[in-house]
């Protein structure tokens, strides 16, 4: 894939969506090939370096993986806390990314008393809130609707306007046919189809976004 | 950043539970036991040091009772020793009040073959061979025997119960230990979700121990806490019922002001070993995943 690219992943549920996912947001390793990010070789990287690494992707998870104790506002926090930011920087930039999913008013709002599609924007906000160098969404649209999926869409394009290279697995024709200048990977019984020719013919880093 | 912002930050992140009762309960045990018996092992240590001081370079002269008559030569041969502190003759009758006991009023009669017995005491450092072949030439048939042999099985005693108590400080120690790695086990297991969101987010196998470190540390701070008072407690009230009985015993106080503070330090070791064993029980765990 090509650093700055937009992709989306597709392809029949048990196809390896979700293996091929988790291999590129490093929580697994690959029993068989390579993994090369960042310019570097991850397969076989030691584990205390991995974290590095970690902290320059943000991951929305399907199934949004919200720490249940903690409200909306420290669930978004909790990159720049791990990344040791300031308390300050960390409670604007938090204020921000809620008001722009539309939780401002949920913030102090444990997981289980929001609604499926406001803990999917709780995980959103939490995986771009620290500006990663890549974005890797697992059904990001799934819970939300039509209007909350334009707007997800379109802080997609903005981050990948801002250098983001991101990876979108969804079974949404509507968000694959919203974004005609993305590339689209397909994966069938483990096999990838490239029917946008993007492996056959790399693409220059090449934005969707403004 | 701040450390108290971050340390703020950090707390968050595990649920503020309540402490872990088993947890504190079983550090509060192991503080009362560890406590109790290394108070014991320390009040037999200086018991042993009283006794072995006491007798350390006391001697006995025992003349058989064919040449007790004797006692005065002896006496003065040994007062013009160097190295030779005192030489007392032990009376005839306190001799023969002390087989009372046994012989009852036999220990009277005249025909009873009483030895006569000296008690020496030669100053430190002084060796009390050159005096005992000098007896043993001058007066063929006396002996002179060291107060330490008399002792030794008590003596022995004493050293094996201090290892004793010495073994089972240890082994309260492992214990704890074996504890706080299951408690940490415990604990990884509970959160572990929380623990892939991290680890997924990029946080360090430090920044998670770190988390339950701190939790681990209040437990285990509370049950040292609790444990100390009530071993505390235990010890005055021993202290207050047998303290004649022990000052008898130890030449003092059973505890003196070095062991006090030993045992004011030993639950504050036990807190730092259950951290440090916690880190490495979590750190342990955390390795086995990527």
């Amino acid at each position: 894939m090509a650093a700055g690219g937009f992709y989306f992943l597709t392809g029949p549920s048990g196809a390896g969506k979700t293996s091929l996912l988790r291999l590129l947001y490093l929580a697994q390793r690959p029993t068989r090939g390579r993994i090369r990010l960042f310019d570097e070789e991850l397969s076989e990287a030691p584990r205390e370096t991995l974290p590095g690494f970690r902290r320059r992707i943000g991951v929305v998870f399907q199934d949004f993986r919200l720490i249940r104790h903690l409200s909306a506002f420290d669930n978004v926090a909790l990159p720049l806390r791990i990344a040791g930011r300031e308390e300050t920087e960390i409670e604007t930039s938090v204020r921000e990314m809620l008001d722009w999913v539309g939780l401002a008013d949920r913030s102090s709002a444990r997981p289980a008393t929001l609604s499926g599609g406001e803990q999917q924007r709780v995980a959103i906000a939490r995986a771009v809130i620290g500006r990663p160098e890549l974005l890797v969404a697992d059904e990001p649209t799934g819970n939300v609707d039509a209007e909350m999926a334009s707007r997800l869409l379109r802080l997609f394009e903005a981050l990948n306007g801002l250098g983001t290279t991101v990876v979108v697995a969804t079974h949404d024709i509507n968000l694959i046919a919203s974004q005609p200048r993305a590339e689209l990977m397909r994966l069938d019984g483990g096999t990838m189809i490239d029917p946008t020719g993007a492996f056959r013919n790399p693409p220059f880093p090449r934005p969707v976004g403004p | 950043m701040k450390l108290g912002n971050r340390i703020a930050g950090e707390r968050s992140l595990l649920p503020a539970e309540k402490v872990h009762r088993p947890t504190t309960a079983l550090i509060a045990t192991m503080t009362f036991v560890m406590l109790l018996v290394a108070a014991a092992g320390l009040t037999l240590t200086n018991a042993a040091g009283v006794v072995t001081k006491g007798v350390h370079n006391r001697f006995v002269i025992e003349l058989p009772a064919g040449i007790s008559a004797d006692l005065p030569k002896v006496v003065a041969t040994v007062r013009s020793q160097s190295g030779v502190l005192s030489a007392t003759p032990v009376p005839e009758a306190e001799m023969r009040s002390t087989l009372q006991r046994w012989l009852g009023d036999a220990a009277a009669a005249q025909d009873l073959p009483v030895p006569a017995l000296v008690t020496v005491e030669l100053r430190t450092g002084s060796q009390p061979g050159s005096l005992e072949a000098q007896i043993r030439r001058e007066f063929p048939g006396a002996t002179v025997i060291a107060e330490t042999a008399e002792l030794s099985p008590l003596l022995g005693s004493l050293h094996a119960l201090q290892w004793l108590a010495l073994l089972l400080v240890v082994l309260v120690a492992f214990a704890t230990s074996a504890a706080v790695v299951l408690a940490s086990r415990g604990a990884l297991d509970t959160h572990r979700s929380t623990i892939e969101i991290m680890h997924g987010i990029g946080a360090t196998d430090r920044q998670v121990t770190r988390l339950f470190e701190r939790k681990i540390a209040t437990d285990a701070l509370i049950g040292a806490l609790a444990g100390s008072l009530a071993a505390a407690t235990g010890l005055l009230l021993v202290a207050s019922i047998g303290a004649a009985f022990a000052t008898e015993l130890t030449g003092g106080a059973p505890l003196r002001k070095g062991d006090i503070l030993l045992l004011a330090v030993a639950p504050i070791v036990e807190v730092i070993l259950a951290i440090l064993v916690a880190r490495w029980a979590i750190l342990k765990a955390l390795r086995e995943t990527l």
